[in-house]
């Protein structure tokens, strides 16, 4: 973004990273697969790289305020400094409190989860699925997204984004508006789970497993980690895998 | 004898209307110990909201079956009352049957459709007695939640029982009304046989004129006084929500789900470390960050908890329940709702002030462990027909655990260090942010590789 600003520059999009996509060694294969894609539809888009710091999602679930206002607000810092409009990220907690919770503390944007973002390239035909690996027949199942779909009411984009894979979209018993959390958000990513019968992953897990789906498509970093754990919990990493909608879009496309 | 009917009966409602007024001023004040929070904006929207999910039960029709059930059981609620007016009417006139005279052959029509109701209350409630006692649905089991022991429990079934005696009385009442129109008795004007009442007249074949009159006037009483002790118990129990139903789902959140609401004198704090403001002479400090007690919680949180029925459909949602942690959104709205009930004992008891009694919502009645195993999905919040937010009051109560106590568990301690020092909840360093982006040149880039 430095750069671009540097040479007057003004990017169509900011694609905020995040910390998973920047730091977690699965999820980096999703940022870079969703670079791929933004590279190959000509989007002019730019990231803050070493300027962008967590969204403080993570704090404020957990209860600790002042650390997410002291990120948040810096965060609003670099992004007014750049004169950022329109964001684009990979996870739903970003998007979230990028969208719904930095206006109150004075910084408003755009923001889009990847999975809209995704559906309008489609839709303006700057995707297009050609080339790559074939997903006709396959069986895909879409995990919701807590944060995508109950907290903000996406529900259809990443779907439609599936449908362009020309795949057989099957649904789990619960989906939508009833989708069953993958047991991280709210700050238990970032600890060991409460005394119980169950993890929640496995719950879900066993949930998709029975649609006989052999990927799981999730649009999260967070459901990224608890499902892919899930189904190497369960042995079945050889027959069903974990991937992100842009992992697959990129795929589609020989990317 | 008439007139000492007539005197009881205006006793008993006087006593009835003193009863609920009282209790109303009660809850009313308890609710308004919670904070300000205006929820008045968007009136349009609001009203549409109440008109779908109160009035129209939409979120009840999640479930076609029960749905339909419950909607026969309100909807009679609702248009039998229009009956109970022309009982009051009578019980203080001493009259019988005031309306029927002047509304002439439409009545038989009118009593016919609210036995239509009476009878569909009767069999909707009968089937939920079951479903609580026989087929022991899941959500209601107190071996598998322990918030539905005892009073919870009892309550639910004894509900049900009420309505059906009351629709037992209303419908044989009529029947036996019947059978002495037809022995011509003096007080009782032919109005006709009644569409479903007229079945149950066999009951009464071979009564006396006394023996029926003497039924007649117990239905009477039984059903007119049961729905004034029904009224007045609704107030001490969850089914006020068939009341605050409609003013809790007006003043819901319109906000997106997700969105958990500024801390205000937060904010204040962290501009001033960030030097973008300057101490202010007049800056109070709160004493308090998050919510202890129901004092700390806003009214709306408290409003919550008094329209909450324990149906339970957020439990059953709930990812942690599921999973056997100890945290049910459901027993976070009960519990609000009994320390309330406790504080507002308190104050009467102290003449309006509430005296400290050393015991706080967080630590008495909700623990640690559950606000803990929550994960902030917004599945109980999805879940609940009358828009009721367990979510709101957890994530209060866990920034009083974090930010008032210090309290919080060790890893959440490390990723808060991670945050503050290197701006992400794990320990990597700020620097190898962006390595991520040589991956994307090493497989060869395409056009736009100036990303940075």
């Amino acid at each position: 973004m430095a750069e671009m600003a540097a040479n007057n520059e003004t990017p169509e999009v900011l694609f905020w990273v995040g910390c998973a996509g920047s730091f977690d060694d699965r999820y980096k294969k999703v940022t870079v697969a969703f670079v791929k894609i933004l590279n190959s539809a000509g989007v002019k888009f730019a990231v803050l790289g070493t300027e962008e710091s967590c969204t403080g999602d993570p704090a404020r679930r957990a209860g600790n305020e002042f650390t997410f206002q002291m990120l948040a607000m810096s965060n609003i810092q670099v992004l007014d400094m750049y004169n950022v409009k329109k964001i684009v990220t990979a996870c739903p907690h970003c998007f979230n409190t990028l969208k719904n919770e930095y206006p109150a503390l004075g910084g408003n944007y755009e923001v889009l989860h990847h999975s809209e973002y995704l559906q309008q390239l489609i839709d303006a035909g700057r995707v297009r699925l050609q080339g790559g690996e074939a997903f006709k027949g396959r069986k895909i199942t879409f995990h919701d997204s807590c944060y995508l779909g109950r907290a903000n009411d996406v529900y259809e984009a990443p779907r439609h984004v599936l449908e362009a894979l020309d795949a057989d979209l099957v649904e789990m018993k619960r989906c939508r508006t009833k989708g069953l959390c993958c047991g991280a958000g709210g700050g238990q990513m970032f600890k060991e789970p409460e005394p119980g019968k169950k993890d929640v992953n496995i719950e879900r897990i066993e949930e998709a497993l029975q649609t006989g789906a052999d990927t799981i498509a999730v649009a999260c970093p967070f459901c990224m980690v608890m499902m892919t754990d899930g189904v190497k919990n369960k042995e079945k990493e050889q027959s069903v895998k974990v991937y992100d909608l842009a992992e697959l879009i990129a795929q589609a496309k020989g990317l | 004898m008439a007139i000492i009917q007539q005197t009881i009966f205006i006793a008993a409602l006087g006593a009835v209307a003193w009863l609920i007024s009282r209790r109303v001023g009660i809850i009313g004040r308890t609710i308004r110990l919670g904070k300000e929070e205006n929820r008045t904006d968007q009136p349009g929207k609001r009203l549409s909201i109440m008109m779908r999910v109160a009035f129209g039960q939409k979120k009840m029709f999640d479930r076609p079956l029960i749905g339909f059930l419950h909607f026969a059981v309100y909807a009679g609620f609702i248009l039998i009352n229009i009956e109970v007016l022309e009982i009051v009417l009578d019980g203080i006139l001493g009259t019988h049957r005031i309306f029927a005279g002047p509304l002439g052959s439409f009545y038989g029509v009118l009593i016919g459709f609210f036995e239509l109701l009476a009878l569909g209350v009767l069999i909707s409630c009968s089937i939920f007695l079951i479903r609580r006692s026989i087929l022991k649905v899941e959500r209601f089991q107190p071996s598998r939640h322990r918030e539905m022991t005892g009073w919870p429990q009892l309550d639910g079934k004894l509900i049900l029982v009420f309505e059906i005696v009351l629709m037992i009385a209303i419908l044989t009442m009529n029947a036996a009304d019947s059978a002495l129109q037809d022995l011509g008795s003096a007080h009782y004007p032919v109005a006709g046989d009644f569409l479903i009442s007229q079945w149950l007249k066999p009951l009464f074949s071979g009564w006396s004129e006394g023996a029926l009159i003497a039924y007649e006037r117990i239905a009477w009483w039984v059903h007119i006084l049961g729905i004034f002790v029904f009224a007045v118990y609704l107030t001490y129990s969850k089914h006020l929500h068939i009341a605050l139903a409609f003013p809790n789902t007006y003043f819901s959140r319109l906000e997106p789900k997700g969105e958990m609401k500024n801390m205000p004198e937060i904010t204040q704090e962290v501009k001033i470390m960030l030097g973008l403001e300057t101490q202010p002479a007049d800056a109070v400090v709160p004493e308090r960050f998050g919510a202890k007690d129901v004092a700390d919680l806003t009214w709306k949180n408290l409003m919550d908890a008094y329209s909450c029925t324990e149906c339970g459909r957020c439990t059953a949602a709930c990812p942690a329940n599921i999973t056997g942690k100890k945290l049910s959104p459901r027993k976070i709205m009960m519990d609000t709702r009994d320390r309330l009930e406790d504080v507002s004992r308190n104050m009467l008891a102290n003449k309006g002030k509430f005296v400290n009694d050393n015991k706080s919502l967080l630590g008495d009645y909700i623990q640690e462990e559950e606000l803990l195993a929550c994960t902030t999905c917004n599945a109980c919040v999805q879940e609940c027909p009358v828009l009721i937010n367990p979510l709101d009051i957890i994530l209060q109560l866990r920034r009083h655990k974090v930010m008032d106590e210090a309290h919080a568990p060790g890893s959440w301690n490390m990723m808060f260090q991670n945050l503050d020092t290197n701006q992400a909840p794990w320990k990597f360093s700020p620097g190898d942010r962006f390595n991520w982006a040589s991956a994307v040149t090493d497989s060869g880039p395409e056009g736009n590789s100036t990303a940075s």
